[in-house]
């Protein structure tokens, strides 16, 4: 994997102990002493043995889907997950009842190996009903999920009336049954955990490739078809080890939140997939101690509603995409932009010999309302790029002199360019520069003086003539 | 002698030039069973730069997919450099257009070029430094090199474009398609591509690009083939980008045989259709 | 469960059915919504997602108070499409990962709030899951004198409300459908109608929700309009039909779960209701795809044979022309002539079995005569100056629009004279060239005058 340059990897490990921080806060809620003592020291340090059992398992079955959810995601096949898990059902009590039928008792691989037989069945029969072009592939996903969730339900009745209480432990396949987990559980789902995980390390580019242009690598004379049935094979074998974790209504949670939050911290791949896979076991180990504080409630449900108290958390901080950076963001682009356009205002007046300027001409050049001329003002000062003189009037210093010449020059390079290029009419530019120019990276500034064989430091003179405030009154 | 001939055509090449870089046989290709490339039949020779033109909904693109297997044929055959596809695949390079792929993919520049080599590395091993290196240098020779790091969704059009042919370049094909490569593009890029399908024709290659522009189609290429659901005409610029062979190009849509084809495509469909 | 199998009208059986057959009646209207909107696991979503609503009703009202119930369904029905739909906008997430992540977060915290609330009310979380059809008819009211289950008026009222909602909004649904940008153009919100429809949806699952539990309600959503979409093109016709294919399902499917079961093992009387109907549903789309008169694989099928036998019989009819017209040996077998004519290339002809039954029909249809070897009859004559005219008229049409090589021309127009309906004829006739040689340098036959009545032979089935 690329070690890339431009996102330094302390900048997932810092905000991902940021998260765990802010995560692990509502557990003081119980900070009693005694409670403490008790119980949450027991079950944050693992020392008994069935809760260090169930957080190991949990955690593990985790990132190993936050791990395979990654390329289900962008796939866009998140749907056809759901649909996996609801197909299982039939697959897991017909073993059932075979086993009963033939003395096996409850296996649980006898299990699971129905629940992949039928999943396989469910995923060839949406592929063949999606070809009934009028229906489309959602209803083809609704009507297999339906069908065979019907047939499940149908099969759980008989194997409730025919076997000998046997049967409750089917119930764990669709509510989970996270707090009794075996050691024969956490085993197979260290087991199918380690197959995804090798699955998805040795076809890491593959399934790259695939997920961001199928038509490329079957160009490249790789069989989509066949990359396709990997993907699905990864995601059914954590699906099914998952199932007595979670539950087949909410495994999927595990498969989509868990990618879907690292997107927002992350636009490297490898790093989506460690990040999801973080995301996936600090979901799970949260929602299983919070279900080890609170036994009534349904651990299942915990750990999904934990994972996406983790996605709202990454959906306003993340790094990457989060709400609260592109609003910070917006927020600094806007200021700048209303600094620079200062800037020239100034510059401008001061071309017609204008030393100290008056509040009234600084309004009439732009559409501000004295109020945000005011803050302007004020910030610019600050900054030490204007003074202010007697009465209301206003003056660049020479530092603001000079950023202000820089600003025009900017701006003017663009509206020739306009003009000379873009074929805009001059009368237009001001407005067209006005919104690129604040976009200019210096490089770009570099190729333009190139393109108008202009040589800095002075700003050329305006393509198009400016407002005089003298006239304009 | 009304219907012998047809048994001759039956195996391929009679009318072929053996040493063509594109040899398009009888080639039927259908969406949803409506046909929409009829009995396409044409050859480009090898070191030019063709270009494939024709109105919306000509098939343009609907040519580079069958012949690179991307879609199936209902009948004819392609012979790519004298091979079937599929047994020259590593020569073959293909830039697909832009709008095919999603640019929020977790990728930057130096990744996507790097899956033009992923052939050449192999199943189930991983990207080392001598890729890496051959894909910053395609970088470099289509003007990204400072951008290898960047997201893709933070490249403008054309540099997202030219992250294709970058890809397209580390294949270091013998031919290459290209799906409307200048679509959408600004000028400097437009010029830099087209930069680089000179030089490639000087290595020797050969460039099939699907293209929409009448105006520079004359300057920028020296192979051209008309194409309206029917091959109307193929052959050398100067020869074949007539103003007669452009006004049938242009000059409506084969109406009758859209009609045809519609009938023809619903009834082996075994579906009904009003007329 | 039930323990017995009861004996039909005992009182019990009649309501359960009514009761099925109106949830599936209610869910099969706004089911007709989705699917044309291609949205179908929306309303997978929704059924999952009201579960918090519903179990906030409880929480509130403290009962299994209806009107609190429906409000909170409805609000959480709103609040999965909306906080779906900014999840896509906002937070750029792709949209069948939004739906996930919106309806699993949402059933979660209806299954913990239900699980918290459970001291209180009686709901139990594998109802959630199945439904309990089978108590609803147990619980009853007194209404005008007669004892009737009380899930009755009450998805009588849903049904009612539903149906005149969408008899309402007809147009607005349709086009939202359709086009919302058209719709957005005459000044009708597609959001507002969508969401409406959502509110629908909604409304529709708590409704069915007690009887065939959240997962269920998808299969009366989507199966019944889906089989219904392959029996019909139009939506006023879809709505109505998939109404009542829904309403079939459930009376099938209760049926089925009541009585199936007794006919093969003694110990088990009766299986979940639900899932039965469930079952039958997807059967019912399975059997549509293949019986359906329209779109169905049988019809299909049928067709194509029907299909090459008319192209086998006009490809008979057209070479004995081409041997009549160029007047070769008439003594000869039929089989012999047209290998001598390369005839046998058509595909249709190359059997011995498709070359007889063309025969069959062409002499059935009094194109051929009895004798051996048979000859054209008038008729026949007349089809094959009219198959061979459009077949040089094809090539000449082509020669002059496309480039194809002049030994190409045959086989296309072989392929395309089948398929010239009178209309396509007219036109290829309006642009025929006023020579009548063809590319090959043969006669374009004179248009046939006056055509008989029964050779109307493209297409002949019709």
């Amino acid at each position: 994997m690329s070690r890339s340059a431009s996102l330094p990897p302390r900048y997932a490990h810092r905000t991902l102990w940021t998260l765990l921080a802010i995560f692990l806060s509502p557990l003081a809620a119980y900070a009693d002493p005694v409670f403490f003592e008790s119980k949450l020291q027991k079950i944050l340090f693992l020392q008994d043995y069935n809760t260090r059992i169930v957080v190991i398992g949990t955690s593990i079955l985790g990132a190993a889907c936050g791990l395979s959810g990654t390329f289900l995601l962008l796939r866009k096949r998140a749907l056809m997950g759901d649909v996996l898990s609801h197909t299982m059902l039939p697959g897991v009590v017909l073993a059932f009842l075979l086993g009963t039928t033939f003395g096996y008792e409850k296996t649980l691989p006898l299990l699971l190996l129905g629940a992949a037989i039928a999943a396989g069945l469910g995923s060839l029969s949406v592929l063949m009903l999606r070809r009934i072009s009028v229906l489309g592939d959602e209803t083809a996903m609704a009507i297999v999920l339906s069908f065979f969730f019907g047939i499940g339900t149908v099969l759980l009745s008989i194997a409730q009336e025919s076997a000998t209480g046997h049967q409750a432990g089917l119930e764990s396949f669709i509510y989970g049954k996270t707090a009794s987990l075996t050691r024969g559980d956490v085993q197979w789902i260290l087991l199918g955990s380690l197959f995804s995980l090798g699955l998805v390390l040795l076809l890491f580019k593959e399934f790259r490739m695939l997920c961001f242009d199928e038509e490329f690598t079957g160009c490249q004379g790789r069989p989509v078809v066949g990359l396709d049935a990997a993907l699905f094979a990864v995601v059914i074998v954590t699906t099914l080890v998952g199932l007595q974790a979670v539950g087949l209504i909410l495994i999927i949670a595990l498969l989509v939140i868990p990618p879907a939050a690292a997107r927002f911290w992350t636009d490297q791949l490898h790093h989506t997939t460690a990040v999801a896979a973080t995301i996936g076991a600090l979901g799970c180990w949260s929602g299983v101690t919070i279900s080890a504080l609170a036994p009534r409630l349904p651990a299942g449900a915990l750990i999904v509603l934990s994972t996406a108290f983790l996605f709202l958390i990454s959906l306003l901080f993340g790094s990457r995409r989060g709400l609260i950076g592109r609003l910070i963001r917006w927020s600094d682009t806007r200021a700048s932009v209303g600094k620079d356009h200062l800037l020239r205002a100034f510059y401008e007046l001061s071309e017609s010999h204008l030393k100290w300027i008056r509040l009234e001409d600084l309004a009439g050049l732009r559409s501000w309302t004295p109020r945000q001329l005011q803050r302007l003002l004020k910030r610019a000062r600050k900054r030490g790029e204007v003074i202010r003189g007697n009465a209301n009037t206003w003056k660049l210093t020479d530092r603001g002199h000079l950023l202000a010449a820089h600003r025009t020059r900017n701006h003017r390079l663009w509206e020739l360019y306009l003009i000379r290029y873009a074929h805009l009419a001059t009368s237009h530019v001001d407005r067209a520069a006005d919104r690129i120019e604040h976009v200019l990276g210096p490089e770009l500034v570099h190729h333009l003086e190139q393109e108008l064989d202009q040589r800095p430091p002075y700003a050329p003179e305006s393509p198009h003539p400016i407002l005089n405030p003298e006239e304009s009154r | 002698m009304t219907i012998t001939h047809a048994s001759q055509t039956t195996q391929f090449g009679s009318e072929h030039a053996a040493d063509a870089a594109l040899s398009i046989h009888d080639v039927t290709v259908a969406y949803h069973r409506r046909p929409v490339l009829w009995d396409l039949d044409l050859d480009i020779p090898r070191g030019v730069l063709a270009s494939i033109i024709g109105p919306n909904g000509a098939g343009k693109s609907t040519m580079i997919k069958a012949c690179l297997d991307l879609i199936p044929r209902i009948s004819g055959n392609v012979r790519i450099l004298g091979e079937p596809y599929r047994q020259i695949r590593g020569k073959v390079g293909y830039v697909p257009q832009r709008e095919t792929v999603d640019w929020e993919f977790p990728v930057s520049a130096l990744d996507v070029t790097c899956m033009g080599l992923y052939r050449k590395i192999g199943w189930f091993r991983s990207i080392r430094r001598p890729h890496r290196e051959k894909a910053r240098e395609a970088l470099d020779r289509v003007g990204l090199a400072d951008f290898a790091h960047r997201q893709i969704s933070q490249l403008s059009g054309g540099q997202q474009q030219r992250v294709f042919l970058a890809r397209a370049l580390v294949q270091e094909a013998d031919i290459y398609f290209m799906d409307e490569p200048f679509a959408s593009v600004d000028v400097a890029t437009e010029q830099a591509i087209l930069e680089l399908l000179r030089t490639m024709r000087q290595e020797g290659r050969t460039v099939v690009v699907v293209h929409h522009d009448l105006q520079t189609a004359q300057n920028y290429f020296d192979w051209v083939v008309l194409l309206n659901t029917r091959l109307v005409a193929s052959g050398p610029m100067k020869e074949t980008f007539t103003s007669e062979n452009l006004r049938r190009t242009y000059g409506g849509r084969l109406t009758l045989l859209e009609e045809a084809g519609r009938a023809l495509s619903q009834a082996q469909a075994g579906l009904p259709h009003e007329e | 469960m039930i323990g017995y199998v009861p004996p039909w009208f005992d009182g019990y059986t009649e309501w359960l059915v009514a009761i099925a057959v109106l949830v599936a009646m209610t869910c099969a209207i706004p089911g007709s919504f989705l699917l044309v909107r291609r949205e179908s696991m929306m309303g997978d979503a929704i059924s999952h997602a009201v579960l918090p609503g519903i179990a906030i009703g409880f929480l509130i009202s403290g009962s299994r108070n209806r009107e609190w119930m429906f409000l909170g369904a409805a609000i959480s029905g709103i609040a999965t499409a909306i906080l779906a739909q900014s999840l896509r906008v906002i937070g750029r997430v792709e949209r069948g990962a939004a739906l996930g992540i919106v309806f699993t977060t949402l059933f979660a915290l209806g299954l913990v709030l239900i699980v918290q609330s459970a001291d209180h009310v009686d709901l139990d979380p594998s109802c959630v899951l199945y439904g309990q059809i089978e108590l609803a008819p147990l619980d009853t009211i007194t209404l005008a004198g007669y004892e009737i289950p009380r899930a009755l008026p009450i998805l009588g009222v849903v049904f009612l409300a539903v149906l005149l909602a969408t008899l309402f909004l007809w147009k607005e649904l349709l086009i939202t459908s359709f086009d919302s940008e058209l719709a957005q153009s005459q000044g009708i919100p597609p959001q507002v109608i969508h969401q409406i429809l959502m509110v629908l949806v909604a409304v529709t699952c708590v409704a069915a929700f007690e009887s065939v539990g959240s997962i269920l309600v998808v299969a009366l959503l989507v199966a019944p309009a889906a089989s219904a979409r392959l029996l019909t093109d139009r939506l006023v016709t879809l709505v109505p039909l998939s109404a009542f294919l829904g309403g079939l399902a459930a009376m099938i499917g209760t049926l089925a779960a009541l009585t199936l079961p007794g006919h093969f093992q003694t110990e088990i009387e009766d299986v979940n209701i639900a899932g039965s109907i469930a079952i039958v549903c997807g059967l019912m789309v399975v059997l549509a795809a293949i019986g359906s008169p329209r779109r169905g694989l049988i019809v299909r099928y049928l067709n194509r044979i029907r299909l090459q036998l008319r192209i086998a019989v006009e490809d008979l009819i057209g070479a004995l022309y081409r041997i009549e017209i160029e007047k070769r040996s008439p003594e000869t077998p039929i089989k012999t002539q047209l290998l001598q004519m390369g005839a046998l290339t058509s595909p249709g002809l190359r059997s011995n079995f498709w070359l007889g039954l063309a025969q069959w029909h062409a002499h059935r249809r009094g194109l051929l005569t009895p004798s051996e070897p048979p000859s054209l009859t008038p008729a026949g004559l007349q089809l094959g100056a009219q198959l061979v005219r459009t077949h040089r008229l094809w090539e000449s049409y082509l020669a002059d629009h496309t480039a194809l090589p002049t030994n190409h021309l045959h086989d296309t127009a072989m392929d395309l004279e089948h398929f010239t309906a009178p209309a396509l004829s007219k036109a290829l006739e309006e642009i025929a060239p006023t020579d009548p040689i063809d590319p090959h340098g043969r006669a374009i036959p004179a248009p046939t005058q006056p055509p008989l009545p029964d050779s109307e032979s493209t297409p002949p089935d019709r």
